[in-house]
Formats: structure tokens, C-alpha cells, sequence
């Protein structure tokens, strides 16, 4: 891989008061990868998901995404930088007082000068993308399940078409068959529309078919760098957990 | 770049739709008014020359090949790139027309609609409310006959928060309408020399209505708005659910907490209340009028019958009581949507507010008919 990264994390130091979450996190992201975050629980995953959204402040080392600066970043840049990313949350994180439609179409309202018949269709297809049936189309959120849920986050995500993509435990919560397809909804995603997709994921189907590389993170520091292939081939034991 | 252009050709048999650029959403605004006129029997459309594309690129021209389709248009393509094909083949799978919107009715029918649904869900409100009402009362004689199952810390924790919290804003408004009540009077009592008077005036507007009333409202502000907001939230983040699955009753550990500390703690504050208004009627006394204060409080003892300072007192645990009960009602009605928590949040205080005036009207009449 000799293109320049897309995310390059150096040295990262996270720290909530006393308690150090990270001490020295390194790793690249290059374009059109999809690229895993693993490790157990409390490992600092989101966190470090988060740090990359500009949901949270690094305490130490440099994070660029997109060739800037996180911590050095001004407020106009941010916002460039936040209409070039999608983000799924963990729990879909709908907006409670619109539609399922409404939520998909709002992005496009606010950042597009796109045409309002081509805005709900638009929504409306990308909801069928991720699964979901055009009958919830009118419904509120808080009449749908969390995998529905989980899904019209992920139509949300996608509606400006992203060239990054965050998922936060896309396919947890999910029946393996619609798990399974989401995972090919993301290569084909990655296929048609070059997007590179960072996700934490704990989903061993997805770990194995989907990532192109990943990170394994513990101890504060990152344990693994690689592919599948080369986790197949260590011998620490720490790690071969990770296969099991 | 290159900018996305439509180069439209009339042949023999067919109208040739060549596409051409990068057909994506910044172009889209443009592309599809220069799509929107375009009608015929035979279309041939070109995809061979799309550069970069995105989904919206893709969607205006499903758009458009459906409006051709539906009218009797057929359509013959040249596919385009083996990624514009792939997106474009999974864009058209999935889709779809949005479904034709409902008429609108006339406004008449709409407004009548309407006020019927707010009567409708009135009435069911009312009836919950008389059902969790019901239960509530039935909870609170369990709680009594059995005083173990109360639950002491939470109710400790309550009178703490909701009770002690509320002093220094209780006794700040209290002071201010002593004064205020001292200082109107002070300027009509002097007018006819009597002066005096100022006393019973201050002394039975504050304790027997303003200080329980004024120390209601501003623990209704505070206390029925968080309880609301709180057991809303809860319920949101299912741990209410998750207290009835593990046998924990939400009444015993939310509401009877709650109610208890009030009714206890909403005539202490009217105490303070009764106190400090009363100081600061004498302070107004003895600088705008020269009664000073042991004037003032032998005047008290004298011409004030202490029954006022008791009817104020028996209002004190009512009002709490309306506070929490509903407070509590309201945050049990949050669903899932965090409009909700607003919208009941504002409810709550209003209805609390309204409802300790309201109460307070009631007692004052009754009491002045039977002569008290």
C-alpha cells in the first residue's frame, strides 16, 4: 500500500480524568478499505471511533483524517470534513420526531440543492437498500425494532453517498441473513462508490468476509495490525482468542 | 470534473439519449430540468459516457425512465462501465415511486378532526390518570398498613433535593412578598392612620395563603418538571421495564418516594416560608411606618388567631401531594420519543401549577363559607 492513508492515528493518548484509555494507539486507514476496529469490551473501540468524528478530544499524539488535523482543525473546515462522512451509531441514533423517511431525507435537504421528488426518492431507495420494507417508511422510529432501527441508521449514513463511512457495531443486534446481506451491501457499496468504511465490529462472519484489514485493541495499545491471513498465522495467545 | 451533459438526437426510428460527464449530486439540480420535457415513443438511452456518477446521479435517471416507462415509452440501452451498471442494477432493484399522497380534506373537516381527537385523547388521559390515581391510593395503604416496604433513603434522598434544595429560592421569594405585601399596604393604611393594621394584614395574607401557595409554585417548578423528566427517561431507557422484570414495583421505588417526600417536606418549606415573609413584612414596618418589631410580634400574638397559621399548613401536604402525583402521572406517560420529554415535561408544570391554584381557590372558599 503505497497511497497516502486516509485516517493515520499517531501515538494516540486518550485519558477521562485518571483513567488512561489509550497510551500510544498507531494505525493507517488507506482509501477504499474497509477497516475494522476490534478488541474486547472497554478496549477504548468507540472511543476511538468517536475521536475520529470529532465527537471527542484526543488528549495526545495527532489524528488526520482526510489530510487534516483533528485537534488543530477550525470550525469551517469541520464542517467540510463532517459532509464527507456517514456515521451509524451502535443504536441507530434516529432523530425521535421525524419519520424514518424524514430522517433519511433530511441530510439531503439541508446539504444538497437536490430536487425535493428526487430527495424522497432518493430516501426511499436507500431504504430498500438496507432492507427495510416501504411500509415503515411513515412510521416513527419508536415503532420500529432495533435492527429496523439499526438499518434506517445506516440509510441515514449513506444518504449524501459518503466516501467514509463509520459503523459502530453495524451488524450487532441483527438476524444473521440480514446480517450477512448487510455485509454485502458494504462490499458492494465499497465496490460501486469507492467509500472506505471504518467499523467496530465484533461479528466473526464480518471480521472474516468483510474487513480488509483490521486493528485488535488491549491494554491501552494495538495489539494486531493486519489481515486475517496473518492472524491465522500467530502464535500469541492473546490473539488466537480473537479466532475462536 | 467534467460536466455532465445531456446530448439528445432524433433519429429514424428513435430518440437517442446520450449521457455524458460526471452525473453526480452537485449536477443533478441542472440535469434534471434538462431531462424534464423529454417524451417519446422510442428511446435510446446512452450510458457509455458517464464518467463518475453517485446515487443521485442514478436516481434522476430512474426518475425519468420511469416517467417515460408509464407513458408507453420503450426504452433500448447501452450500458455504461462495469460499476456504473453494478450500482446502477442495485439502484434499480430497490427503487421504488413514492406512493400517491393522500387528498388533502377540506380545513373545515380537518379542524373537526382534529378538535375531536384532542377531546378523545382528553378523555382517555382523564381516565388514566383516575386509574393511576386508583392505583396510587392503593399502593399508599399497602405502604401504611405495612411501613416496612416504604422506602426510606429514596424518600430521605427526595425531601433533600426537593425539599431542603428549594429553601434559599422559597425564602428569597418569600421575603420579597412580605415586603411587597407590607409596602402596598404601609401607603394605603397610612392614608387613614391605621397603621397598625399592617399587622394582621401581612401576617394572615402570608401565612394562611401566600407563603403555602408561593412555596407550592415554586416547588411545582422545580419538582414536577424533574420528576417528570426523570421517570420519563427512565422509562425511555427501559429501566423501568427492567425494575418490573426484577420484581422492583416502580410505585414503591419511584412514586411513593416521591409523594412521601413532598407531602413531608412541602410544610416544613412553608415554615421557612410563613418566617421569613412575615420578617419581611416587619422590616417594611418598622422603617416605612415606626412599629417595630416586638410591636409587631405582640401584635400577632394578640389579634391573629392561630387557625390561619393552621389552615396554611393543612394545604401544605395537599399541595405536595398534587405535585408528585403529578409529576409522577406525567413522566409514566413519556413514550419513547424524546419530543415527548419536553412536551410532558411542560405539562406537568403547567398542570401542577393550575391545579395547586385551583385546590387552593377550593380550600379558601370552603373555609371562608364554614366560617374559618
Amino acid at each position: 500500500m503505497n497511497k497516502t492513508p486516509i485516517i493515520e492515528a499517531r501515538d494516540i493518548i486518550t485519558a477521562f480524568g485518571q483513567n488512561v484509555i489509550h497510551d500510544g494507539v498507531c494505525f493507517n486507514i488507506y482509501p477504499q478499505e474497509i477497516f475494522g476496529l476490534l478488541g474486547g469490551s472497554g478496549s477504548g473501540k468507540t472511543t476511538l471511533l468517536r475521536e475520529m468524528i470529532l465527537l471527542q478530544k484526543i488528549s495526545g499524539g495527532q489524528m488526520r483524517v482526510l489530510g487534516r488535523d483533528v485537534s488543530t482543525i477550525g470550525r469551517d473546515e469541520k464542517q467540510t470534513l463532517r459532509h464527507e462522512w456517514g456515521v451509524l451509531f451502535q443504536f441507530g441514533a434516529l432523530f425521535t420526531s421525524l419519520t424514518i423517511l424524514e430522517n433519511v431525507m433530511i441530510p439531503m435537504q439541508e446539504y444538497t440543492n437536490l430536487p425535493v421528488h428526487l430527495i424522497e426518492e432518493s430516501a426511499r431507495m436507500k431504504l430498500s437498500l438496507v432492507g427495510l420494507p416501504p411500509k415503515v417508511t411513515s412510521m416513527y422510529p419508536s415503532e420500529l425494532s432495533g435492527g429496523m432501527k439499526k438499518r434506517a441508521g445506516l440509510a441515514r449514513a449513506l444518504a449524501l453517498d459518503p466516501k467514509l463511512l463509520f459503523l459502530d457495531e453495524p451488524t450487532s443486534g441483527l438476524d444473521p441473513r440480514s446480517a450477512r446481506a448487510f455485509d454485502e451491501l458494504i462490499l458492494n457499496l465499497r465496490e460501486t462508490l469507492n467509500v472506505t468504511v471504518v467499523m467496530v465490529t465484533h461479528d466473526k462472519d464480518t471480521i472474516m468476509n468483510v474487513l480488509d484489514r483490521f486493528v485488535i485493541l488491549g491494554n491501552k495499545k494495538v495489539l494486531f495490525d493486519g489481515t486475517i491471513e496473518m492472524l491465522k498465522k500467530t502464535t500469541d495467545e492473546t490473539l488466537k482468542k480473537f479466532l475462536n | 470534473m467534467h460536466e455532465a451533459t445531456v446530448f439528445i438526437s432524433q433519429e429514424p426510428e428513435e430518440l437517442t439519449v446520450v449521457l455524458e460527464g460526471d452525473w453526480v449530486q452537485s449536477a443533478v439540480k441542472r440535469l434534471d430540468a434538462s431531462l424534464q420535457n423529454l417524451t417519446c415513443k422510442h428511446c435510446h438511452f446512452d450510458f457509455s459516457k458517464i464518467q463518475d456518477f453517485d446515487t443521485h446521479g442514478i436516481v434522476l435517471i430512474l426518475h425519468h425512465l420511469r416517467r417515460l416507462e408509464n407513458q408507453q415509452c420503450t426504452l433500448r440501452f447501452t450500458q455504461g462501465n462495469a460499476h456504473f451498471s453494478k450500482l446502477f442494477s442495485m439502484c434499480e432493484t430497490h427503487f421504488q415511486e413514492p406512493p400517491p399522497s393522500g387528498k388533502k380534506d377540506f380545513f373545515v373537516f380537518e379542524y373537526l378532526e382534529k378538535s375531536g381527537k384532542t377531546v378523545i385523547d382528553g378523555g382517555k388521559t382523564l381516565s388514566s390518570f383516575f386509574s393511576f390515581t386508583g392505583e396510587l391510593a392503593h399502593h399508599i395503604s399497602a405502604a401504611l398498613i405495612n411501613p416496612v416496604t416504604i422506602r426510606l433513603r429514596a424518600t430521605l434522598y427526595h425531601i433533600q433535593h426537593s425539599g431542603a434544595g428549594a429553601l434559599p429560592i422559597i425564602l428569597l421569594t418569600s421575603f420579597l412578598i412580605g415586603v411587597v405585601i407590607a409596602y402596598q399596604g404601609a401607603t394605603q393604611l397610612e392614608k387613614f392612620g391605621a397603621n397598625i393594621f399592617i399587622v394582621e394584614m401581612v401576617t394572615i395574607s402570608a401565612v394562611r395563603e401566600l407563603a403555602p401557595l408561593l412555596t407550592a409554585i415554586v416547588v411545582a417548578g422545580r419538582s414536577a418538571s424533574a420528576y417528570t423528566a426523570q421517570i420519563g427517561v427512565m422509562k425511555i431507557t427501559d429501566e423501568v421495564d427492567a425494575m418490573r422484570s426484577m420484581g422492583f414495583s416502580p410505585w414503591d421505588f419511584l412514586v411513593l418516594p416521591r409523594l412521601f417526600g413532598l407531602i413531608i417536606s412541602l410544610p416544613l418549606l412553608v415554615f421557612f416560608a410563613d418566617v421569613v415573609s412575615v420578617f419581611g413584612g416587619m422590616v417594611i414596618a418598622s422603617t416605612k411606618l415606626d412599629i417595630s418589631f416586638v410591636e409587631f410580634i405582640d401584635r400577632i400574638q394578640e389579634t391573629v388567631p392561630l387557625k390561619h397559621l393552621v389552615i396554611g399548613f393543612i394545604k401544605a401536604p395537599i399541595f405536595g401531594a398534587i405535585i408528585a402525583t403529578i409529576g409522577c402521572f406525567r413522566g409514566f406517560q413519556i413514550d419513547s420519543s424524546t419530543e415527548s420529554v419536553g412536551k410532558y415535561t411542560t405539562i406537568s408544570v403547567v398542570n401542577t401549577i393550575f391545579w395547586v391554584i385551583a385546590v387552593d381557590a377550593i380550600i379558601s372558599v370552603l373555609l371562608t363559607e364554614m366560617g374559618l
